[in-house]
């Protein structure tokens, strides 16, 4: 009884912990207040300001299309290096998952500068293209990583029967191993879109100066003490809170519901 | 003429291409600027100027070993709260554990800027925020990073074979000693997991530090960050990657991380 009791206690102060500044910020989103902590009626005024700041709604399409573009760059790159992988010999597969390991491992931050000196070598700093080059440094090697384990739980007869009965490589490759590592590659992608919006630090370092995204401009706000007068920004917090929890609950329900009536 | 033969194993060329590009010679360039130097022609030659600097230098050894400090009791806490966390969760027979678990390291997939600035928000409602700028950025790396130690510690722990638990207190030991002989060494992948996953990021995610701070506790990323940014010293900068880099390679031997296989990083099975 006493260890039940414990653990629930346990649980509900961790929970606590992990849910209480995103519950305040949500509730103070409904009110016009500048400082949290003085509630000054409810109102959607945060959220009127939000949807008409045009700042706030150019950085939320930048952050958005950044992490669909990088993921899907990501995925047919991953994807392709994981297929690669799995049917190269050892010599030649062992290396490249190793090499594939370190921006997993490695600081985001060294990662950064890393990316830093590259480009400022070739003249691409602070570019587009620097930009998309880190998020899909961030993010391929985590493809490969969602993919490989399906590849492995593979059939390799049904790509040779697919072959035997005279469909080529390509097409055997688009109808048999695509379709069957499919799941992996999904939550590929979706693990990009998260690390991609997530990020902030190589973002930092490789973005042109004049482009935000939700990180750097929020980030930039606290650090010049705008946090504060731009009270929007808590708005856009709240929503992305719970749309993003609303996301994740929908999509693993689901999953799991599907496993369960499969099983 | 011959007939260009597709194959299966030339899918890797691009991602292989990718990595040298973009992974390789990047790190490559950073060694190279850590041992080298601006000399006074303008030229650039080859120094240890650096590696001594950063070891003759007081305020960056402080730095250093105030990071380290930081990093090691904020992953410290994350195992004292998580591992009876996930210990709770994955033994409680309970049928839909996987759900609470997921309640659980939801904040995964949440923007983290966004996030500890929430967290600031509330430390700044009781006041911690200004006054006590040690505390909220442990306060802040353990809320930032226990996710990633509660998920791979759950995965160890629900895998973990009962009839173990089951042979050790048939054969008389005590709860106890059960719990310490058979149960914790046996989650030690999941433990050493999770340090690697929280350790080296209280290191280096510098977003906690600066925004819970308000910019007055400078950890290692940071330094390496105001290298490049604010001082305009790139050298010293890849130098200071480079002494962080052989840190979280001696971390992962001393935990020997290294053995894991990193199907755990970041939540990689989530979606």
């Amino acid at each position: 009884m006493v260890k039940k009791i414990l653990s629930v206690a346990l649980c509900a102060a961790v929970l606590i912990f992990i849910y209480a500044p995103i519950l305040l910020l949500v509730v103070y989103s409904f009110t016009d207040a500048t400082v949290i902590g003085r509630w000054e009626g409810f109102s959607f005024g945060l959220y009127a300001q939000l949807f008409r700041s045009e700042e706030i709604m150019r950085i939320l399409l930048n952050t958005v299309v950044l992490a669909l573009a990088a993921a899907a760059l990501s995925t047919v790159l991953g994807t392709a290096g994981a297929i690669g992988i799995f049917y190269s010999k050892k010599k030649v597969g062992a290396p490249l998952k190793g090499i594939s390991q370190i921006p997993i491992i490695n600081a985001e931050i060294v990662t950064a500068i890393s990316l830093a000196l590259l480009f400022s070598f070739v003249a691409l700093y602070r570019t587009y293209f620097s930009l998309i080059i880190g998020h899909m440094v961030l993010c391929t090697p985590f493809v490969v990583l969602s993919v490989m384990p399906k590849l492995k739980q593979m059939d390799p007869n049904v790509y040779e029967a697919a072959l035997d009965l005279g469909a080529g490589p390509t097409k055997a490759l688009f109808k048999v191993v695509i379709p069957q590592t499919f799941s992996g590659i999904l939550s590929g992608f979706m693990l990009s879109v998260t690390l991609s919006l997530d990020d902030y630090i190589v973002t930092a370092f490789t973005k042109p100066r004049t482009f935000d995204t939700i990180s750097t401009y929020v980030y930039n706000a606290v650090k010049n003490g705008t946090n504060s007068s731009t009270p929007a920004l808590r708005a856009l917090s709240a929503l992305i809170f719970v749309v993003m929890i609303a996301a994740v609950l929908v999509v693993n329900l689901s999953a799991r519901k599907k496993k369960e009536a499969s099983r | 003429m011959m007939k260009f033969r597709f194959s299966r194993k030339q899918l890797c060329i691009p991602y292989a291409l990718f990595l040298i590009l973009f992974v390789v010679i990047p790190m490559l360039m950073i060694l190279f600027y850590a041992f080298t130097g601006e000399t006074a022609d303008g030229g650039i030659s080859f120094t240890l100027a650096n590696f001594a600097d950063f070891f003759t230098s007081a305020a960056k050894l402080s730095t250093l070993l105030m990071s380290f400090t930081i990093a090691i009791i904020s992953t410290a806490i994350c195992l004292l709260i998580a591992y009876p966390l996930a210990y709770v969760l994955a033994r409680s027979g309970w049928k839909k554990r996987s759900v609470l678990l997921m309640i659980f390291i939801m904040p995964m997939w949440i923007n983290f800027v966004l996030r500890i600035t929430a967290l600031r928000e509330l430390l700044d409602l009781i006041g911690l925020l200004g006054t006590e700028n040690y505390l909220n950025t442990i306060i802040g790396m353990v809320y930032d990073f226990l996710p990633f130690m509660i998920l791979p510690l759950y995965t160890t722990l629900e895998k973990l074979d009962t009839s173990y638990l089951e042979a050790a207190s048939d054969l008389g030991a005590n709860k106890l000693t059960v719990f310490t002989r058979v149960t914790f060494p046996l989650s030690m992948p999941g433990v050493i997991s999770g340090i690697t996953m929280v350790f080296m990021p209280s290191m280096t995610n510098y977003v906690v530090s600066d925004t819970l701070s308000n910019f007055n506790i400078t950890i290692l990323g940071k330094l390496i960050d105001q290298y490049f940014t604010t001082y305009d010293n790139w050298h010293m900068g890849s130098m200071i990657s480079i002494i962080l880099l052989v840190i979280i390679f001696l971390t992962l031997l001393a935990t020997g991380g290294f053995k894991e296989d990193k199907d755990n990083a970041r939540g990689a099975n989530l979606w």
